[in-house]
């Protein structure tokens, strides 16, 4: 086998931006809305283990730092990252005196760059030029921040600072991160890095998604991309990101520079979208339909075994919700597999005879105490199922939250009865994570409580067993025939 | 940027393993008339050159020619219907296959990616349908395999008004011959199989035009 390409930067050198053993805020401000006061609010209110210094123009104190005029002033070798708030015009000089410091990457959020004209662009390639010649990593500039849980750093200069997890983000918009940090902290499904690349002057969505292949806290890579430059290169080097991790794409700006004008049909038929989606089927990206269903296939692949095969079960407890998932199935590359015989069989034993006996497999009503942990146990561990989808828990701590809140609780028996409902709804979605782990399938959970009723406790649990409650069937179906599609990708090659 | 005539469209994208149906260039209409008693009725007529980039449209192509006369005759009115421009010229014939079922075909080069390899589905609405699917070249077998996967009409790949499935390997192999052509000749610029007739299942490209740079 050929030797798998180098990434562009050697990936020890992510850990200064990472996982810095201190940081330093050059920049840090008084006044409570500048950036220069926020990234160092925000590393500090975080939790950030390692030190942290900032520089101030005065020397003021700022949230308890003991700032400096001169980076000269800092100890030597301590810090590993600035995050740069300062003006452009001042940022080589502080580069220079950070290098200096031992210093080996910076993030620059100062804006005046390239967004903002020639002048802005000349400065960048001079920035770029000097953190080369410095030997810093030089993340921006004109971005958003860097965040990285596993070291409780969050040195960006916007919320919300999202959970610990697999999920590696790299973004050509600030924006982005954000929508997908908020999604990380609704869902409790969290993130190992997050960066916006800003104007990528030198680090570019690429190289942080090569990294992320070589890094030990990221399992799946997410990106939303507008330009891929050089595509040959985007193409080569996202193959080899896509051979080790999922890669997640949502592509912006997909409906830009339409049909061209072309002497060919074939031309004619070649518009940006249509190159794109087919060259990221080639080399195995996830492609998202939409921010949204890009942090839910990311969730997905973080928590969730990649499926052998499509056979998918679908277990719903009452009957229009396992219509929905079939119809959805049905408009992907999944298949709805008849129920198998010894399945069936089986089934009968556990439920009254007015269940559905194929699939999905609607129990329409029909299950006691320890019915549906059973099901789902019997129907992941059958040897032609590949995948379970689940749906319909929830419904009874509805009920349970009406008789809570009502004027009768809790006489008439209804604490008992309460409880008893809380508890097998958080039973199903232990079961659902169990049968998982057990039989290394995919089992989905959906319910619009994720949503309408987050503290449920079946999307509750579902949330403390680490995994994502879908808020509908169709979104589950969805994420888990990007599974699919990504497990025959790697078949298809003899990669898995 | 030039287009090769379509007889030399052929012959270059030929070599690569690109399919098509016997056809000979001939000079005279009388020629045409032989080449026609060789491969059988009803023919193809088409007026070529290399300054002939859409016959369709001028009308130099002549379909269902049942007899050795209407060879003739459309020989000589093809030749008679050349203009100064078109340079010089030669009448291209051929066997007139009929096809319920279209694809299509081609090369293209995209600005941001480089070279790609298209198949879609074909026929006079294949712009409007657009229903397509593009890889860069060069392409696997599985790679081709995928694209042909990737189209919406599906059911017009299988068993259809009596016809035999569309042999999917045969496809495949179309896609693989044109990500060799444009990997092995750089001078392609795009190049166009279309339509590709699935003529019992199997894919014959019955026109083809390449651009070189």
């Amino acid at each position: 086998m050929a030797e798998r390409p180098t990434p562009r930067i050697a990936p020890e050198r992510f850990r200064a931006l990472f996982e810095p053993r201190g940081v330093l805020v050059a920049g840090a401000s008084t006044h409570p809305g500048k950036f220069g006061f926020v990234s160092l609010h925000n590393i500090l209110a975080c939790g950030y283990r390692g030190k942290v210094f900032a520089t101030n123009r005065d020397g003021a104190e700022v949230l308890g730092v003991r700032t400096v005029a001169d980076v000269e002033e800092l100890p030597d070798g301590e810090i590993d990252l600035v995050f740069v708030c300062t003006p452009a015009p001042a940022n080589p000089d502080l580069l220079r005196a950070c290098a200096k410091k031992g210093i080996t990457a910076a993030f620059v959020a100062s804006a005046g760059y390239a967004e903002a004209g020639e002048e802005g662009r000349a400065a960048q390639e001079e920035l770029v030029a000097l953190a080369d010649e410095l030997g810093i990593l030089l993340a921006g500039p004109n971005g958003q921040g860097v965040v990285s849980p596993p070291a409780n750093l969050c040195a960006q200069i916007v919320g919300p600072y999202p959970p610990a997890g697999h999920i590696g983000i790299a973004s050509q918009s600030g924006n982005f991160v954000s929508s997908f940090e908020n999604y990380a902290q609704l869902t409790g499904v969290g993130v190992s890095r997050a960066v916006s690349a800003g104007n990528a002057a030198a680090l570019t969505v690429p190289d942080y998604l090569e990294y992320f292949a070589e890094d030990p806290e990221t399992t799946v890579a997410l990106a939303y991309v507008e330009s891929v430059g050089d595509g040959r290169s985007f193409a080569e080097r996202l193959r080899t990101v896509a051979e080790r991790i999922p890669v997640v794409v949502v592509k912006g700006g997909a409906t830009a520079g339409g049909q061209r004008a072309a002497a060919s049909h074939t031309g004619a038929l070649a518009t940006d979208d249509r190159v794109f989606d087919g060259v990221a089927r080639q080399i195995g990206l996830s492609r998202a339909a939409s921010v949204e269903q890009g942090f839910e296939v990311a969730a997905t692949f973080a928590t969730q075994p990649l499926p052998r095969g499509n056979r998918v079960v679908v277990v719903t407890t009452v009957g229009g919700w396992g219509v929905a998932a079939a119809d959805a199935i049905g408009r992907t590359d999944l298949e709805l597999v008849p129920l198998p015989a010894d399945l069936q069989t089986a089934i009968d034993a556990e439920l009254p005879p007015r269940w559905s006996r194929n699939n999905p497999v609607d129990m329409a009503g029909g299950e006691t105490r320890d019915t549906v942990p059973r099901i789902l146990e019997m129907v992941a561990s059958h040897p032609d199922v590949d995948a379970v989808v689940f749906l319909g828990m929830g419904i009874q701590s509805n009920q349970a939250r009406l008789m809570r809140e009502g004027p009768f609780w809790p006489d008439h028996g209804l604490e008992r009865i309460v409880a008893f409902h809380e508890r097998q709804d958080a039973r199903y979605a232990e079961a659902a994570a169990e049968v998982s782990e057990a039989t290394g399938k995919p089992v989905l959970v959906a319910t619009e409580l994720a949503v309408t009723w987050p503290e449920n406790p079946g999307p509750a649990t579902v949330r403390a067993t680490g995994r994502l409650c879908y808020p509908s069937a169709e979104r589950a179906v969805a994420a888990l025939d990007h599974l699919w599609r990504r497990a025959r990708w790697l078949d298809r090659r003899g990669l898995r | 940027m030039p287009t090769l005539s379509e007889a030399d469209s052929k012959a270059l994208l030929a070599e690569h393993g690109v399919p098509f149906p016997p056809e000979r260039v001939v000079a005279t209409a009388e020629a045409a008339v032989e080449a026609a008693d060789a491969i059988g009725y009803p023919a193809v007529v088409k007026l070529g050159g290399e300054g002939i980039a859409h016959k369709t449209e001028r009308g130099l192509v002549r379909l269902g020619l049942g007899t050795a006369e209407q060879v003739r005759a459309a020989a000589e009115e093809l030749l008679a219907a050349a203009r100064p421009e078109d340079g010089e010229v030669h009448l291209l014939v051929a066997p007139m296959l009929r096809a319920t079922r279209e694809l299509i075909a081609g090369l293209h080069h995209d600005p941001q990616f480089g070279m790609t390899v298209m198949l879609g589905v074909g026929g006079i609405l294949a712009e409007a349908v657009a229903d397509v699917s593009f890889r860069l070249v060069p392409i696997t077998r599985v790679d081709a395999e995928e694209m042909i996967e990737d189209l919406q009409l599906q059911r017009l790949l299988g068993p259809f008004r009596g016809e035999p499935p569309v042999d999917r390997g045969a496809v495949a192999d179309v896609l693989l011959a044109l990500s060799e052509a444009a990997t092995r000749r750089p001078e392609v610029a795009s190049a166009d199989l279309n339509p590709l007739m699935i003529v019992d299942g199997r894919p014959v490209a019955v026109d083809a035009l390449v651009e070189v740079r």
